[in-house]
């Protein structure tokens, strides 16, 4: 057909589109950017100094924490834009606009694609934000060049996973507002795992979820990445978790979005 | 080229176990303006979806410029714009940025785009306005952005769904006008409306719908034709008066809480004379009068029965 040869472009044009609405809209990102610094900030000044003295490391207080959490805060963040992505995907169905994309002779999945393109600049926006305030308040990672490019690549990959998944949340939701409330338990994925306190410090049950579950394995990597402790499989953990949730979450929104409504 | 640019058979569409569509029969002439009337509910959006690719059909077939909807959406999506019910604009964009994308996503040359978005801008009075966001535009502004937008296209077939509804007088006379301009250069329209006055202005032929079927087919001559006659309508300033006319005049149906006697029957200067005389020799004092020639109201009501309905339940 001859409109696939236009995904590259109607993809690219889309993609311009959602920039666009960045830019008109930055109450968006600023939002998504403002959460996971307050938690950086809080859990630092006002958590810090009594949970670094239990990490039982050499030197525990305030900046062995501030290491420990920035991992923990950077998977938020992700959590935190795919909150956006969620609610940008919505509005974008709740208007007419929609029908009319689908009345045209484009390549039908750029209007996600286009979201999905747009998210990702939005997070790793985000993600550089945290990452400089970090270091400005007492972050020291032990890190090589190459170090910092594997951490950069899992970030994206994980990016692209959970934001995969918060568009097919923003075309299963009928209005904006719940399109904002789905994405919720996400945010809390980095507290239900290693994000902010290691998991053999938590009851049986809860610890056996946080192990489990799909944030733990990424932080796990990005932290040994980053402060040189020991990865084991997480690696691999998060690159399956990530593989999983980006198909999984791919066929589900395109079935969504191919749906008469 | 006589290929009709619309052709459907026996479309059916149910939503769940509500039947929208049962068995919709259409034919329109490439270059006309056609116009699907019904009350709220008859299925005239729902048409309107099937043949913009946006409704699968359960049953039936139907073709848009050749192409079948079903079999070669993309070729009919080519070919077609479709302005909906609701404006299907960019509230975040500008009124120039929303015809931009239209022009890209048409993957029309740069300069193209920019020349078309501006000559249409022009067209539509929405020059100034180009370069504000859509979400300060006016309910009539953001119509004529709509229809522009799906103008940058150079559809061969245009889809619009109730284009005046909600807007004010002069607005939708604006649009009159640019749908007769359209259909002048060689465009086919498709319009559903609400409004007699509407079809009968613009429509070449109308079809008349209602619960799913096409009731009635025609140039608004045809339909017009055939319904009987207009009618007298008299206002009386109280009840008794009402009723001694209604009792000396044959046929005529009384509105007891108007106030009004409806007189079906010749409305020609002559009969009117021989009325006033009638009520004048009984003494009974009448308030004003009016004549009604038949519209596409009287054809709508006698087809659809809608006003049997509605005074059985006031009765």
């Amino acid at each position: 057909m001859s409109t696939m040869s236009y995904a590259l472009t109607d993809s690219t044009i889309m993609f311009r589109r959602s920039l666009l609405h960045m830019r008109r809209y930055p109450v968006l990102t600023f939002m998504v950017v403002f959460l996971p610094v307050v938690f950086l900030l809080l859990f630092v000044y006002v958590f810090g100094g009594t949970l670094g003295n239990g990490l039982g490391g050499p030197t525990g207080g305030r900046s062995a924490y501030a290491n420990y959490v920035v991992p923990g805060i950077l998977l938020m963040t992700v959590a935190g834009a795919a909150q956006g992505t969620a609610i940008t995907v919505a509005m974008d169905m709740t208007e007419g606009i929609i029908d009319r994309f689908r009345t045209m002779a484009i390549y039908r999945p750029s209007v996600l694609t286009g979201h999905v393109l747009g998210s990702m600049v939005q997070s790793l926006l985000s993600l550089v934000v945290i990452i400089g305030i970090a270091l400005a308040i007492g972050f020291r990672p032990n890190a090589t060049p190459i170090e910092w490019l594997a951490a950069a690549g899992v970030l994206m990959m994980v990016t692209y996973a959970v934001v995969w998944l918060s568009v097919a949340l923003g075309l299963v939701t009928k209005s904006v507002e719940s399109a904002s409330n789905l994405p919720m338990p996400l945010l809390l994925l980095p507290f239900l795992g290693s994000g902010f306190v290691p998991t053999d410090s938590m009851p049986a049950a809860l610890r056996w979820f946080a192990e489990y579950q799909p944030f733990t394995p990424v932080i796990e990597t990005l932290r040994g990445l980053l402060l040189g402790t020991e990865i084991g499989n997480s690696a691999w953990l998060a690159v399956a978790w990530s593989v999983a949730i980006t198909v999984v979450c791919f066929v589900w929104a395109k079935q969504l979005y191919n749906k008469e409504r | 080229m006589n290929q009709p640019a619309i052709e459907t058979a026996g479309l059916r569409k149910s939503f769940g176990d509500k039947l929208v569509l049962d068995g919709v029969d259409l034919r329109v002439a490439p270059a006309t303006v056609y116009a699907l009337l019904g009350p709220n509910g008859a299925g005239k959006t729902t048409i309107v979806r099937v043949l913009s690719t946006l409704l699968r059909l359960d049953a039936g077939t139907a073709r848009v410029g050749g192409h079948d909807v079903t079999a070669h959406p993309d070729a009919v999506r080519a070919m077609i714009g479709v302005t909906g019910q609701f404006s299907a604009v960019d509230n975040l964009l500008t009124g120039v940025e929303n015809l931009h994308l239209m022009g890209d996503l048409h993957h029309l040359g740069r300069r193209e785009v920019r020349g078309r978005a501006e000559r249409l801008l022009a067209d539509f009075d929405l020059v100034e306005a180009g370069g504000k966001p859509v979400q300060v535009y006016s309910g009539g502004m953001r119509r004529r952005l709509d229809l522009a937008m799906t103008l940058m296209g150079d559809p061969r077939i245009i889809f619009l769904d109730e284009p005046t509804t909600g807007l004010d007088p002069r607005s939708r006379r604006n649009m009159w006008q640019i749908i007769r301009d359209l259909v002048a250069d060689g465009v086919t329209i498709f319009l559903t409306t609400q409004y007699l006055e509407e079809a009968d202005h613009l429509a070449d032929r109308v079809a008349v719908l209602d619960h799913g079927r096409v009731i009635a087919e025609g140039t608004p001559h045809e339909l017009k034709r055939r319904v009987p006659g207009g009618h007298i309508r008299l206002q009386f300033p109280d009840a008794r008066a009402l009723a001694a006319a209604a009792a000396i005049l044959d046929g005529a149906s009384p509105d007891a809480e108007a106030l009004t006697l409806q007189v079906p029957g010749d409305t020609g200067v002559r009969s009117l004379r021989a009325l006033l005389d009638r009520l004048d020799r009984a003494a009974v004092e009448v308030d004003t009068l009016s004549v009604h020639l038949p519209d596409l109201d009287d054809v709508f009501l006698a087809l659809t029965g809608k006003e049997d309905r509605e005074r059985e339940t006031v009765a």
